[in-house]
């Protein structure tokens, strides 16, 4: 599981970034939510990886803490997702804009010269 | 009474939020209204501040180190949140309350009118800066970043036009990347230690077994990443001046604070986490700090002499000032003792004032050029606003002796800025100075350099805005420009501002100092946090 789970990781990240670093909008919102999966995962692994575990104690006295998941994480995850999304939502939003006023989808607002781009 | 003083501490998180959220409730037509519920909440957020502040300053008896404590939900520490109120935070909260109500009237002339919800997007972004300045849990840190930067996202674009969408896709990209860095930090640190308090951290450090030690160490450089983007460190500053030129002027005064969150954020964790008594992980960053604040100095230095308008100038004069305090960070971590640090404290309030000041003065300076007139026509067409309703709106009390008004307000910025006698800047850098070469427990070769570099900066910024200067008020010859008095009001507070931390110089440099003492002891701080009881459950607690 842990090799699944890093490799996932790995391959989000690393489109992620290469996505990001190109010169189209779509493709900088897409990298962007790539990244933020393979946070998400990565956040959520740092719960210790377990397998149907509960993550809520029952109520009296204090129990084999190793038989539960970590709740804590999949707060922080929930938080994180909630967020990125909304932010996400309004980067989306201004680039929506950014096509209006400018005409282009270019994320510096302008074509390059078409001397040396290959596109 | 009991109870309302007690939870004072998070009137500065709620108090804008509610009247933000008020105002959402508003029509855009109900403009006065709205601006007098903001000038309001800023208000009560400067005196909540002063008394907090006076709190902080605690009696004799607890050594003048009195830290409050809000336990959030009455959870026990550390598993709930906590909220914790000590010098340090107590000063950033002024200072964000003074900057915030001179902000506020100056956008209530003109800029509110730009946009929608301005002075809603304006309550929030002070949420987040109060929240962010409060918090003792890395991840509602998080939380309280992010709310901070959304409204910075809108308060960025608002206005419109094509030059601030983007800058705007920029920013936004970069804050996103920036967030993400934030993210994958926290868990890091909380995938070794199994805990998000800060005061919890702090006492952990010294105990991380050596196997667990590089993992928490990349954990604390990738969270300082996402900090120092928003510091504006050198190389991941190159989005601050674009972003800052483009914003509305109101806007980017409030702006240069938020350098100054980032600038809040390294110095309270990296004094909590790698400070003298952390271990083997003492003094992590410091070289990170010290090279790269000089580098900042340096990059913000070149920008300001080769910067043709005030606007770019500014923008670099905000990473020059950020530069020196985190240069001066890194020293402190690396054993340069403590009253260096009061000083750095001290010149990052003046600093910050000036650079707002010079943001308010940059617009009404430049206006003969066409700048707003310009500006307006933009936002009018792209809003498809009644042209002669604004016109009408803009006849107010205009201001005599414009030009030399400005003027004056403009040489007091470029005193403080550049550390001339006898303003503040002046003060703030010798304080600095002092400090660093009375302790000696900064390699000579450091001191020298920064010394270098400081008083290099200085020079180039006193070359840039004297030329600036020259060529706005004496080589023109163009009618001087309308300045109404509501724009004007807020240059003058902030000048006085300047001038009072100037003349109560003594004061706030004594309480700089106790709160440079205060954080090189992170000791009382995460003891306070570990001895704050809850107030109903109390009894439950074994």
């Amino acid at each position: 599981m842990e090799i699944v789970l890093s490799a996932a990781i790995g391959v989000f990240a690393a489109s992620g970034i290469w996505l990001l670093l190109r010169p189209r909008t779509f493709q900088v919102i897409i990298g962007l939510c790539l990244l933020s999966y393979a946070v998400n995962i990565f956040i959520f692994s740092m719960g210790r990886l377990t397998i149907g575990k509960p993550a809520i104690m029952p109520k009296g006295g204090w129990i084999n803490a190793a038989e539960y998941a970590d709740p804590l994480p999949q707060a922080l995850v929930l938080t994180a997702i909630v967020i990125s999304f909304a932010t996400t939502a309004l980067f989306l939003v201004v680039m929506i804009a950014s096509k209006g006023l400018t005409g282009t989808d270019h994320v510096d607002g302008r074509e390059p010269d078409r001397s040396g781009e290959t596109k | 009474m009991m109870l309302a003083t007690e939870h004072l501490i998070i009137a500065p998180i709620l108090i804008p939020l509610i009247a933000g959220a008020l105002m959402l409730l508003y029509d855009e037509s109900q403009r006065k209204a709205k601006l007098g519920i903001s000038i309001g909440s800023t208000i009560a957020l400067l005196f909540v501040a002063i008394e907090l502040l006076n709190r902080s300053k605690g009696s004799p008896l607890s050594g003048g180190n009195e830290i409050s404590f809000y336990l959030l939900g009455d959870w026990a520490v550390p598993f709930g949140i906590i909220l914790v109120l000590d010098r340090l935070s107590a000063l950033m909260l002024l200072l964000v309350a003074l900057l915030a109500i001179p902000t506020m009237i100056y956008a209530g002339a003109n800029w509110h009118k730009q946009g929608q919800h301005f002075n809603s997007m304006f309550q929030f972004l002070l949420m987040g800066l109060n929240g962010a300045f409060l918090t003792g849990d890395i991840f509602n840190l998080f939380v309280f970043f992010e709310v901070l930067l959304a409204a910075s996202y809108g308060l960025l674009l608002h206005g419109s036009g094509q030059v601030k969408v983007r800058a705007g896709i920029h920013y936004i990209a970069m804050n996103l990347a920036g967030s993400l860095f934030f993210l994958i930090g926290v868990s890091l640190i909380y995938g070794v230690t199994g805990t998000l308090s800060m005061a919890h951290l702090s006492q952990m450090v010294v105990n991380i077994p050596a196997s667990e030690r590089p993992l928490f160490h990349a954990g604390a450089a990738i969270m300082g990443v996402a900090f120092l983007v928003k510091a504006g460190l050198w190389p991941l500053s190159f989005w601050l001046p674009i972003t800052y030129m483009a914003s509305a002027a109101p806007v980017a005064a409030m702006f240069s604070v938020m350098t100054k969150v980032g600038v809040y954020v390294i110095l309270r964790l990296s004094m909590l986490f790698f400070g003298l008594g952390a271990g083997a992980s003492a003094g992590f960053g410091a070289e990170v700090l010290i090279w790269g604040g000089m580098a900042t100095m340096v990059f913000g230095m070149l920008g300001v002499l080769s910067s043709q308008s005030l606007g770019r100038m500014a923008a670099h004069l905000v990473l020059i000032s950020s530069g020196t305090v985190l240069a001066v960070i890194g020293l402190a971590l690396s054993g340069g003792g403590s009253s260096m640090l009061s000083g750095a404290l001290y010149y990052m309030v003046s600093s910050t004032l000036a650079t707002a000041t010079l943001f308010l003065l940059l617009e009404p300076m430049s206006r003969e050029e066409g700048g707003i007139a310009a500006m307006l026509a933009l936002t009018a067409d792209a809003y498809g606003l009644e042209k002669d309703e604004d016109e009408d709106e803009e006849v107010g009390l205009a201001i005599p002796g414009t030009m030399t008004i400005l003027g004056l307000s403009f040489g007091v910025c470029l005193l403080v800025l550049a550390g001339l006698p006898p303003l503040s800047g002046f003060i703030g850098k010798v304080a600095i100075l002092s400090g660093m070469l009375g302790v000696g427990g900064v390699p000579a070769y450091l001191t020298w350099t920064f010394l270098a570099v400081l008083m290099i900066s200085g020079f180039a910024t006193i070359l840039g805005l004297v030329r600036i200067g020259i060529q706005t008020f004496w080589a023109s010859d163009s009618k001087p420009p309308k300045v109404l008095a509501m724009e004007f009001a807020p240059v003058i507070l902030l000048v006085a501002m300047m001038l009072a931390i100037t003349v109560k110089g003594d004061s706030v440099l004594r309480y700089t100092d106790a709160t440079s003492r205060a954080l090189h002891d992170p000791l009382v701080y995460s003891d306070g946090v570990f001895s704050t009881r809850r107030t109903v459950g109390a009894e439950d607690q074994e």
